[in-house]
């Protein structure tokens, strides 16, 4: 089982979302994450897609999300280099000399306090799924009020790019 | 000049060249059927159950190969529809399936007969569309036609809200569609064609796998010319049948559960096996592990996803198989190599050797009717040239089995979906389009009760179906694995308190027949093909115990098939 990104360019109509999240349920196949957008093109959405599967499970998965109308181009960004990147909000209890701690450590991870209480911090922190995962193994455990997490975007590395025409 | 949606919708289907609309009224419809009611162009067929709409279009469809044409409500008219639609997507039958919507301002709000229509077909269908504009309707149109009938096809829905139909918009007709997201291969890989050509003309035992795809492919002749270029044997599927003649000696009969002895152990025992429009089906397979396991793979097929999807293969060709299957006759025949059955002589030995095994056979001097020897009959006062739709049980697999096809688009059945119910109503499509055409709608009891309502439909076309009904007072099939697989636990299997279908067929102002004894099948059968402007409701009494034979177990291999309860295979 390995885990695979795929990347999506679809018509950027109603109902474009539920023909690649159904086609995911109707076939038995995993989707970890699934993040969707509109591209500088308004007529186009970009969709960034973790699943799992064997060889033959991702090929169908590729094929049969190729046979979808709607579905311009894909690309399977791990099948070469490639960046991918998620972004987290994190809140998190901040008092006393917890809030020091607290901003030493958002900084080791590159992260921003972006909202600030009496009691709380909101962290804004981006990277791999792994390094937001390590960020929060580094937290108190009962310090975090909650976490929401964006799911991968990912680009191809160098002049490849997933692109109309 | 503006029109509404409504004269746009059914002038959009005059330009599509549509002959019939197969379809049932109602509210969110009724400016579409006022359109319908001031022209003469468009013939709407009134059924009388939307599932029976679906299932004649798709009839029409796969007798013709152009599309077939269904108008339904909203709400019930649609989920009616259905069924009809998922079983024309498991046969890629090119389908246009107009619904009709709430108005788009109710959209969301619970409103009488409404349902998310899209949403509930979009896993049965090609492809779908909600028009919400009018000036998008026009397009939508002829997007939908495309889509349904290029590429591998499929049906296609189109939701029409009951105001879009009322806006008023310029009319114009796009004469070509292009679509970005959407663009169907049409020629196969040269280098990929030319491995396969190698491969097919280095076997020493070859086979050949064909299946629906050739047909709806239109190939039926190209593949007939390379068959007999290669001398191999041929098996075609289920939904394949047809598409080589039956008749020719080089075919080995149909393949799979209840495929014939030959075709199965060819299959098996292959050195090279060419699959063309078939898509490796479960039925067709049985278990993976087990199948054809001495052989390379090579499959033409236009669906790149129907390729190495249960079956890994070699070979593979992403093409129509028309313009594959003339690449792959040009390069044999400029090949030095002189392929033919001569040359296969060790091989077909063999395969005569299985074929003596006669593993179709039946009791012929039984007292009770035996439901094959109806079909024969079928077959030899037809000459063979009917047109044959079957429901879905064992009367199906004997009509596969015992009618000879000769001609591609002759046998229509439901071979995905395996739909009880679509017979008489698909019957209804295929008179319609041959209206000259001997027409025989192979069922049974229970079959031919899941849609029986259409012979009203029938009685109001004038549409002269020939029903044969292989009446043996059970579900056969269903009883025939509970006889293998349950111990002759025979649950709610039995048709109890059946109707008198001569009765019922007269009612509905139709010929009605019984038939009891083997004697009266010929003369019975005669007597109803003359009747060239009624429909006949033949009911024959057949033996309640027969089961349909060969047959492999689901998840055995080809070489385990069972000939009959007596004949066990090693």
């Amino acid at each position: 089982m390995m885990r695979h990104i795929i990347s999506i360019l679809i018509e950027n109509e109603s109902g474009a979302l539920s023909r690649v999240a159904g086609l995911f349920s109707a076939r038995g196949y995993n989707i970890e994450s699934l993040t969707v957008a509109p591209t500088e093109d308004p007529s186009l959405s970009r969709m960034t897609l973790v699943t799992s599967g064997t060889e033959e499970i991702i090929e169908q998965i590729t094929k049969q999300l190729n046979k979808l109308v709607d579905v311009v181009r894909l690309m399977d960004l791990t099948e070469g280099p490639h960046i991918e990147r998620e972004m987290m909000l994190i809140k998190v209890r901040a008092v006393d000399g917890g809030r020091d701690e607290l901003k030493r450590l958002a900084d080791i991870f590159r992260g921003h306090i972006i909202d600030v209480t009496d009691t709380s911090y909101t962290i804004e922190l981006t990277g791999t799924g792994e390094k937001l995962d390590g960020f929060i193994q580094a937290l108190d455990k009962k310090a975090i009020l909650e976490v929401v997490r964006s799911g991968v975007s990912g680009i191809a590395r160098g002049e490849k790019s997933l692109r109309v025409g | 000049m503006e029109l509404t949606g409504a004269e746009i919708l059914v002038r959009a289907l005059k330009d599509e060249g549509v002959e019939y609309v197969f379809g049932y009224p109602g509210g969110a419809v009724l400016h579409i059927y006022d359109a319908l009611y001031k022209q003469e162009d468009v013939q709407h067929i009134l059924v009388r159950h939307e599932q029976g709409a679906a299932h004649a279009a798709d009839g029409y469809a796969r007798s013709t190969g152009r599309p077939g044409v269904v108008l339904v409500t909203s709400g019930p008219g649609a989920t009616n529809a259905v069924t009809g639609i998922a079983t024309a997507y498991m046969d890629s039958i090119p389908l246009v399936v107009i619904t009709g919507q709430v108005h788009t301002y109710a959209i969301g709000s619970d409103a009488f007969q409404e349902v998310d229509s899209v949403g509930i077909t979009r896993p049965c269908v090609k492809h779908n569309f909600l028009v919400k504009d009018v000036r998008d309707l026009a397009t939508t149109i002829k997007k939908a036609f495309f889509i349904a009938t290029t590429g591998r096809p499929g049906p296609v829905v189109v939701d029409v809200p009951k105001d879009v139909t009322a806006h008023k918009t310029e009319y114009s007709y796009p004469k070509k569609v292009s679509i970005r997201s959407y663009k169907p291969v049409t020629e196969g890989h040269p280098g990929q064609i030319k491995k396969a050509v190698e491969l097919l003309l280095s076997a020493k035992r070859p086979m050949i796998y064909s299946g629906g795809g050739v047909v709806l492919g239109e190939a039926s002749k190209s593949l007939t010319e390379f068959t007999r270029l290669l001398g191999a044997p041929i098996t075609n599927t289920l939904m394949g049948l047809g598409a080589y003649p039956a008749t020719d000696p080089q075919f080995v009969g149909m393949l799979g559960m209840h495929g014939t002895y030959e075709a199965n152990m060819a299959m098996h025992e292959c050195d090279v096996l060419l699959a063309i429009g078939a898509r490796f089906d479960d039925r067709v397979v049985g278990k993976v592990e087990l199948f054809s396991p001495g052989s390379k793979k090579i499959h033409i097929d236009v669906d790149p996803s129907s390729i190495s999807k249960s079956v890994r293969v070699d070979v593979p060709i992403v093409g129509q198989v028309e313009p594959v299957l003339k690449e792959i006759i040009r390069l044999i025949k400029e090949s030095r190599q002189k392929p033919g059955k001569a040359a296969l002589a060790e091989w077909w030995k063999q395969i005569d050797q299985w074929r003596a095994r006669n593993c179709l056979r039946y009791d012929r001097n039984s007292k009770l009717i035996k439901p094959q020897y109806v079909i024969e009959q079928l077959y030899e006062q037809t000459k063979g040239d009917a047109f044959v739709t079957s429901d879905v049980g064992q009367h199906q697999m004997w009509a596969a089995q015992f009618y000879k096809f000769d001609k591609p688009r002759r046998w229509i059945n439901s071979g995905g979906l395996g739909t009880m119910g679509f017979g008489l109503p698909a019957a209804m499509g295929v008179q319609l389009a041959h209206p000259k055409a001997t027409v025989a709608c192979v069922t049974g009891e229970a079959s031919i009760m899941m849609c029986i309502q259409e012979l009203s439909t029938c009685k109001q076309y004038g549409l002269p179906i020939k029903i044969v009904n292989l009446n043996n007072r059970y579900m056969g099939m269903v009883r025939q694995w509970q006889e293998f697989f349950y111990k002759g636990r025979y649950s709610h299997s039995y048709m109890e308190a059946l109707p008198d279908f001569v009765k019922l067929a007269e009612s509905f102002g139709h010929v009605g027949m019984r038939i009891e004894k083997p004697g009266d099948v010929q003369p019975a059968m005669k007597e109803a093909l003359k009747l060239k402007d009624r429909l006949v409701f033949m009911d024959f009494i057949t033996d309640q115990t027969e089961n349909v034979y060969p047959m492999i177990e689901a998840g055995k291999g080809h070489h385990e098939m069972h000939l009959s309860l007596e004949r066990e295979l090693a």
